[in-house]
């Protein structure tokens, strides 16, 4: 640990935090709210690193904490008057930990791929009752609800714009960020990390391998609660759909495209993501304009699935770069 | 209310043989290949979408059936030789991720191939017999029979065929088998194509009795993965015992709750199963 590096990682910090918050000036709406979205991914894909990259165990039940996350702010915005901003993300974080506890306290029990797949069930538990529970959740249909004022009682009241919303994400995910960095560093960070390497001789060296376990999922489950209340606000609904354990899946290949082990590399990868996706969705529509502009006719192509050729770039990173993009600098990013 | 039970233990035994058919052969790509194979719901889907598409050319149920058996199967030896042979070696948690891919791949596929309609297969066997105060469909019967014919022929293949019996011998120790000369990445290839053909046969099999649509292979994968972990991964005569196990517990709970929620059920004792026996309900205990 010199000194030289950290100061550099910093620097570093420094630079790209000031060009997110003044990116939104040369962005039109669209492009602000696609940030704001980046960054409520990233989020939810970086506290599932602290499992994959950390702890050494994938996760694929983060829906789980996201959802409910969503539904606690949901819950918070339609029964008390007037919303309010904090009550929605302390309802959102109680039922997240509240489900994180509840799924750690089982799935931590079971290794590698049985945790994987236990996570999945569960989250897919939380769905069937989300979806099926059409009194309390709305069903299918989920939730609707108005957007709550930046506010804070008797000082002062803003109501949040797209570019003020932004700054509040980003302000949420860089705080996040430091904190869950300032962990996987800390003593108890260290223990985790061990564990990723070593469970056995964790064990046998006296640490409580399962108790640290449990912490880690509830620790990860509630910055992901923290996300789905970000996304609630965002987007102004909860629904089922964010819950079904598909969003796991991405909350993972952000992870393996960004880097996991890294805490930013997760945020990179849903960048990355959700960017190609945007672009290939755009790309085959643009491709069928052109060839009908130069007389060929090849019909299907403008609704040729972008999610395809996705899929094949995510194979294909996880044969041939199983580092993800920003794996290189993986330990400058922890030093 | 007697009339109900049984009737539920009969349908419950007619899913739970194509759950049966489905999570063996996911079963056996886990135990043998050490592949969590999340595509296993779309190659399901995709062959019952080719059963479709053989059905409507030909009219021939059986031809559909042999076609998306061996349609699937090609497309899975394909799979696996461009997705998860390169993996070999590594973390099996890649192999979740890159069948992740695939399966991401093949339901897109599907959707924009044969659109979001659900599509529906002609059973090949229209008659019926009284139950109680129900007529049942004869089908409904055939189809359970047909999986217990499919799955005693692989453990008739597995038990005597030569490679039956280096399938086994990779299973107990794939580094020895490979220095006795078993050609073992062709068998891999081999293992999934046949766990690929299984999934589709299932796939053509419960066709008729719910729509064909790009997204029922979701539903199965969750299932089958149910199976696997409670009746022992890598283990085939457990998988079968918990398909019949699951599908029969889910069948008496639809009679209180809705076939939606019965699914609940069926999650319970996955988690019971975890906390009871980890290694599985069916399974021998480990000495």
């Amino acid at each position: 640990m010199t000194r030289r590096p950290t100061l550099l990682f910093w620097a570093a910090f420094c630079v790209v935090l000031a060009l997110l918050i003044v990116a939104p000036f040369a962005l039109p709406e669209f492009w602000r709210r696609f940030l704001t979205e980046i960054l409520i991914w990233g989020l939810l894909a970086m506290s599932s690193d602290i499992l994959i990259g950390y702890t050494g165990m994938v996760s694929f039940g983060h829906s789980a904490f996201f959802g409910l996350g969503m539904y606690g702010a949901a819950a918070a915005l339609l029964t008390t008057r007037p919303p309010s901003l904090w009550l929605a993300l302390l309802y959102g974080l109680i039922a997240a930990a509240a489900v994180a506890a509840f799924v750690a306290y089982f799935s931590t029990r079971l290794r590698d791929i049985y945790f994987a797949i236990t996570t999945l069930i569960f989250s897919q538990i939380f769905y069937v009752i989300i979806f099926t529970w059409t009194e309390v959740t709305g069903g299918e249909n989920g939730l609707n609800f108005s957007r709550p004022a930046l506010a804070i009682p008797g000082l002062f009241s803003l109501p949040f714009t797209t570019l003020t919303l932004y700054w509040f994400v980003l302000a949420v995910v860089t705080a996040s960020y430091l904190v869950l960095r300032r962990v996987t560093r800390s003593p108890f960070g260290m223990v985790l990390q061990s564990i990723r390497e070593n469970e056995a001789r964790t064990r046998a060296i006296g640490y409580p391998v399962e108790r640290y376990k449990i912490v880690a999922v509830m620790f990860s489950g509630l910055f992901a609660g923290l996300a789905g209340v970000l996304y609630a606000i965002q987007n102004r609904f909860a629904a089922p759909d964010f819950v079904f354990f598909v969003v796991s899946g991405e909350t993972v290949i952000y992870n393996i495209m960004g880097g996991i082990g890294t805490l930013v590399g997760p945020i990179v990868g849903a960048a990355a993501f959700l960017l190609l996706r945007e672009g290939l969705s755009r790309l085959f529509p643009y491709l069928a304009a052109v060839a009908s502009q130069n007389g060929l006719a090849l019909p299907g192509l403008a609704e040729f699935p972008y999610l395809i050729p996705l899929g094949v770039i995510f194979i294909a990173m996880v044969i041939f770069m199983p580092q993800g993009l920003l794996g290189f600098a993986r330990r400058r990013l922890n030093e | 209310m007697l009339e109900q039970i049984l009737i539920q233990t009969i349908n419950g035994i007619v899913v739970g043989m194509i759950l049966a058919l489905v999570a063996s052969g996911l079963t056996l790509i886990f135990g043998i290949m050490d592949v969590v194979n999340f595509a296993h719901g779309e190659l399901f889907m995709l062959g019952a979408y080719v059963g479709v598409v053989t059905l409507a050319g030909t009219g021939s149920f059986w031809l559909a059936l042999l076609v998306a058996t061996m349609v699937v199967a090609l497309l899975g030896a394909a799979i696996h030789v461009t997705t998860l042979r390169p993996l070999l070696g590594r973390d099996p948690l890649n192999t979740i991720l890159a069948t992740f891919g695939v399966s991401l791949v093949l339901q897109n596929y599907a959707l924009w191939q044969f659109g979001p309609v659900a599509r529906k297969i002609q059973e090949p066997l229209t008659g019926q017999f009284a139950l109680f105060y129900l007529d049942y469909p004869w089908y409904r019967i055939m189809i359970a029979l047909l999986s217990a014919a499919i799955i005693g022929a692989l453990w008739l293949f597995l038990k005597y065929s030569t490679y039956g019996v280096w399938i086994r011998a990779t299973t107990q120790d794939r580094l020895m088998a490979q220095a006795m000369g078993i050609p073992v990445p062709r068998l891999l290839t081999l293992v999934f194509a046949i766990g690929a053909g299984m999934a589709a046969a299932s796939g053509v099999l419960f066709g008729p009795l719910v729509g064909v649509n790009h997204a029922m292979g979701l539903d199965w994968v969750l299932k089958a993965f149910i199976v696997v972990v409670v009746g022992g991964m890598g283990n085939l005569g457990g998988s079968i015992a918990a398909s019949i196990f699951i599908s029969l517990t889910e069948s008496y709970a639809s009679l209180w709750v809705s076939p939606s929620q019965a699914i609940i059920v069926s999650f319970v004792v996955l988690i019971l199963t975890l906390l009871i026996r980890p290694t599985g309900l069916f399974v021998p205990t480990p000495k």
